[in-house]
């Protein structure tokens, strides 16, 4: 530990951004542009099905349709569609066995990012999808799930092996016309991941998926669906670092997540993409639908994020709770520094007799950022003697940053129980002095502070990922105080 | 000599708080500054200790030898002074724990050497626990969080022994303590003094120093020191109240 803190202060007065390299890697980059056509070449690029090809022109008929949402605390810069490349793919597609067949350039791109996948497969037990732009290059592990019936494999591949599980849940939690956003991915995702677990099986691993966007001028638009069958249990890790651009880029993932009765699905993300530099100039935009129906009784979806990265973020991983007893829960912390905007939260929509619901969004702002936390609790008629407990904490550092809370609660029957509670804090100078009189600097004594405030959301978070979640909280944050 | 004070004026927002303390320590020697509220006790004590916010407009303070002005407290604290805190602040989420190994660490680091070996640090913490006769399970919990008052102060005591500062200034450690509260603190403080160190008892009573006897005792009054004296002072302003000392400055 003592080890990781020094190595965190020499990282801290690192560069600005510590994943701000590129990946030679060939690409095959499509047409730019949005039309018909596009959604059609994507298609066959993949050799989808037939049914697949319609639901994404349903989707894309739809989005034409519809207008970007501005109700969010952003401001968004125009964004145009017609300007970003919709599909792009590494060109070495043969099979891969091994990692030593994998292009040594991305191995050293894990490597950098000390993520190697040979570690990752030998000493963490961790399967990893690896999703480089848009193609999966790498699945592991697959044999070792296999022996469970796990599927977890690319979305690509599950379309081609396991159509009928796709076709059954695709849309389901996140229908095509579902906002802005949606609609646009589910006309254009080009690849992502895809689990299922069958029924009253654990899985014996947690699974992760590492994403990085790589080709300039390129949208990721990854669709994820995880599905746990009656008694089944995963806990999915989804961790992303992309390399520096001067152009924002656009990043729209849906997740769809789907628990049948008595099972269980844990989903951590840390998020670090590129926030832009200094000035604010580039950085991700990152438009994001994540959402669970706990469709069965007694079942259990928990997210717990961790953001600290992108321009914008617009992004609330809701929980639909439709069986009865089910419970869906929601961990954040978010960090803005410098010109970063954060609009995000979560939605709990009580349906089911006896659900529960709980959120924990701890906002972290700094520099010149805005911060705002956007939630909604609905208890529906049928959902008695239903629970939801909401705690949204805002700490600010300095005095040009925002931190905004907009809860939104509707409750249609008089059993339930609707808890909210806020605060917002700054770090005093006080504090500061504390720790600096103890002889520690003012740059770890904000480290250290700010990890304590956002403890109870990083707990939740799996070993592996809380200490890099840790470091990434500081490495955020630096040159905000003093 | 381990810290000098010499002709200390200091502002806040403008206005003086200090007007020309001189003050002497050496290492194995135990000062007591004593006098009424608002006259500049603990002023000093955080001047010394490098809190922003407070201008120092002439003077210097040497602290062996190093004229440590324009120092960052960090600095001062990794140099070996200590501050124990009148109110100390609450730090939630952070625990005791790992608020002390990252302190250590900082100061280790600072004098060229190697982080402490868990083991090591452990026993340490055990063995100043003891010293300071705290609960074990108090540095399970986040700094200071939803302790009591006494349980806050025997806490800086806790750190001090941690530290191992070679000068501890405690500003008004006896507040809000009870007798046997008082008297931990005050054996701790005892238990930690060698030749090697000084320690400077801020305080409003004389109380803490029939626990703690000090060699010197320095009365503060409107931001000068205008008695200095044995441990026999301290006695004497028991008995005739701050207001005799400000007769006997009034004298002409």
């Amino acid at each position: 530990m003592a080890r990781d803190e020094k190595q965190l202060i020499d990282k801290l007065t690192q560069s600005e951004y510590k994943y701000g390299f590129v990946t030679d890697i060939e690409t095959e980059t499509a047409i730019k542009g949005l039309n018909e056509d596009t959604v059609r070449f994507i298609s066959a690029k993949k050799n989808e099905p037939d049914w697949l090809l319609e639901y994404r022109l349903k989707a894309f008929k739809k989005w034409k349709e519809m207008e970007q949402p501005d109700w969010a605390h952003l401001k968004i810069p125009e964004i145009d569609f017609q300007e970003i490349i919709y599909y792009a793919a590494p060109k070495k597609k043969k099979e891969l066995k091994s990692l030593d067949e994998v292009d040594p350039e991305l191995i050293d791109t894990f490597n950098k990012l000390g993520i190697s996948l040979e570690e990752q497969k030998h000493l963490s037990g961790v399967a990893v999808d690896a999703v480089i732009d848009s193609v999966s290059v790498k699945t592991t592990f697959t044999d070792t799930l296999a022996k469970y019936g796990i599927i977890f494999c690319s979305f690509s591949e599950a379309v081609q092996n396991h159509p009928d599980l796709v076709k059954k849940y695709l849309g389901m939690a996140v229908p095509p016309g579902d906002n802005f956003f949606a609609a646009l991915n589910s006309a254009v995702f080009s690849d992502g991941s895809f689990c299922y677990i069958p029924k009253g099986v654990r899985s014996p691993m947690e699974l992760s998926t590492y994403f990085r966007i790589n080709t300039a001028n390129t949208g990721q638009f990854e669709r994820t669906l995880l599905i746990a069958d009656e008694g089944g249990y995963v806990s999915y890790m989804e961790g992303c670092t992309a390399p520096q651009r001067d152009e924002n880029q656009l990043h729209a993932a849906v997740v769809e997540i789907i628990t049948m009765k008595d099972a269980e699905v844990k989903y951590s993300t840390v998020q670090n993409w590129y926030p832009g530099n200094k000035e604010g100039k580039g950085g991700i935009f990152n438009f994001v639908t994540k959402r669970g129906i706990c469709k069965g009784d007694h079942s259990k979806i928990s997210w717990t994020q961790v953001e600290t990265g992108s321009a914008i973020t617009w992004k609330y991983p809701s929980c639909i709770l439709i069986g009865d007893n089910s419970v869906g829960e929601f961990y954040s912390v978010a960090v803005t520094n410098n010109y970063q905007q954060a609009d995000t939260g979560s939605k709990m929509i009580h349906l089911g007799k006896n659900t529960r619901s709980t959120i924990i969004s701890k906002g972290i702002s700094a520099g010149k950022s805005h911060n705002s936390y956007r939630g909604l609790v609905k208890m529906t008629k049928r959902a008695t003697n239903s629970r939801n407990f909401s705690q949204c904490d805002s700490l600010l550092l300095g005095d040009k940053c925002g931190a905004h809370t907009f809860p939104y609660i509707e409750g249609a029957n008089k059993s339930s129980i609707i808890e909210h509670e806020a605060t917002t804090s700054k770090i005093s100078e006080d504090q500061l002095f504390y720790c600096q009189q103890r002889g520690i600097s003012q740059e770890s004594a904000v480290s250290l502070i700010v990890n304590g405030y956002a403890k109870e959301v990083l707990n939740k978070l799996p070993m592996e990922f809380a200490v890099e979640a840790q470091k990434l909280l500081s490495i955020s944050l630096e040159g905000s105080v003093g | 000599m381990l810290l000098q004070i010499k002709n200390l004026h200091v502002s806040i927002n403008g206005k003086e708080i200090l007007k020309g303390v001189n003050l002497e320590v050496n290492k194995g020697e135990v000062h007591a500054i004593m006098g009424p509220n608002g006259t500049g006790k603990s002023t000093l004590a955080a001047v010394v200790a490098g809190k922003e916010g407070y201008e120092i407009t002439q003077g210097e303070i040497l602290f062996n030898g190093k004229d440590i002005s324009e120092m960052p407290p960090e600095v001062r604290a990794q140099e070996g002074i200590f501050l124990g805190f009148q109110y100390p602040v609450e730090i939630p989420g952070v625990s005791m724990t790992n608020f002390m190994r990252t302190a250590l660490n900082e100061i280790r680091r600072y004098h060229g050497e190697e982080p402490i070996a868990a083991k090591e640090f452990l026993a340490r913490m055990a063995e100043k626990k003891a010293l300071v006769e705290i609960n074990s399970k108090l540095t399970n919990r986040s700094v200071n969080e939803g302790f009591s008052g006494g349980e806050k102060k025997k806490n800086e005591i806790f750190q001090m022994a941690m530290l191992e500062p070679k000068l501890a200034i405690l500003d008004e450690t006896d507040s809000g303590l009870d007798i046997d509260a008082l008297r931990i603190v005050a054996n701790g403080v005892n238990k930690l003094k060698t030749s090697e160190n000084a320690t400077i008892v801020i305080t409003h009573y004389q109380r803490l120093l029939d626990y703690i006897v000090p060699d010197f005792v320095h009365v503060l009054f409107e931001g000068e020191v205008v008695l200095s004296g044995g441990k026999e002072l301290a006695l004497e302003l028991e008995e005739k109240g701050y207001d005799w000392i400000k007769k006997e400055i009034e004298k002409p």
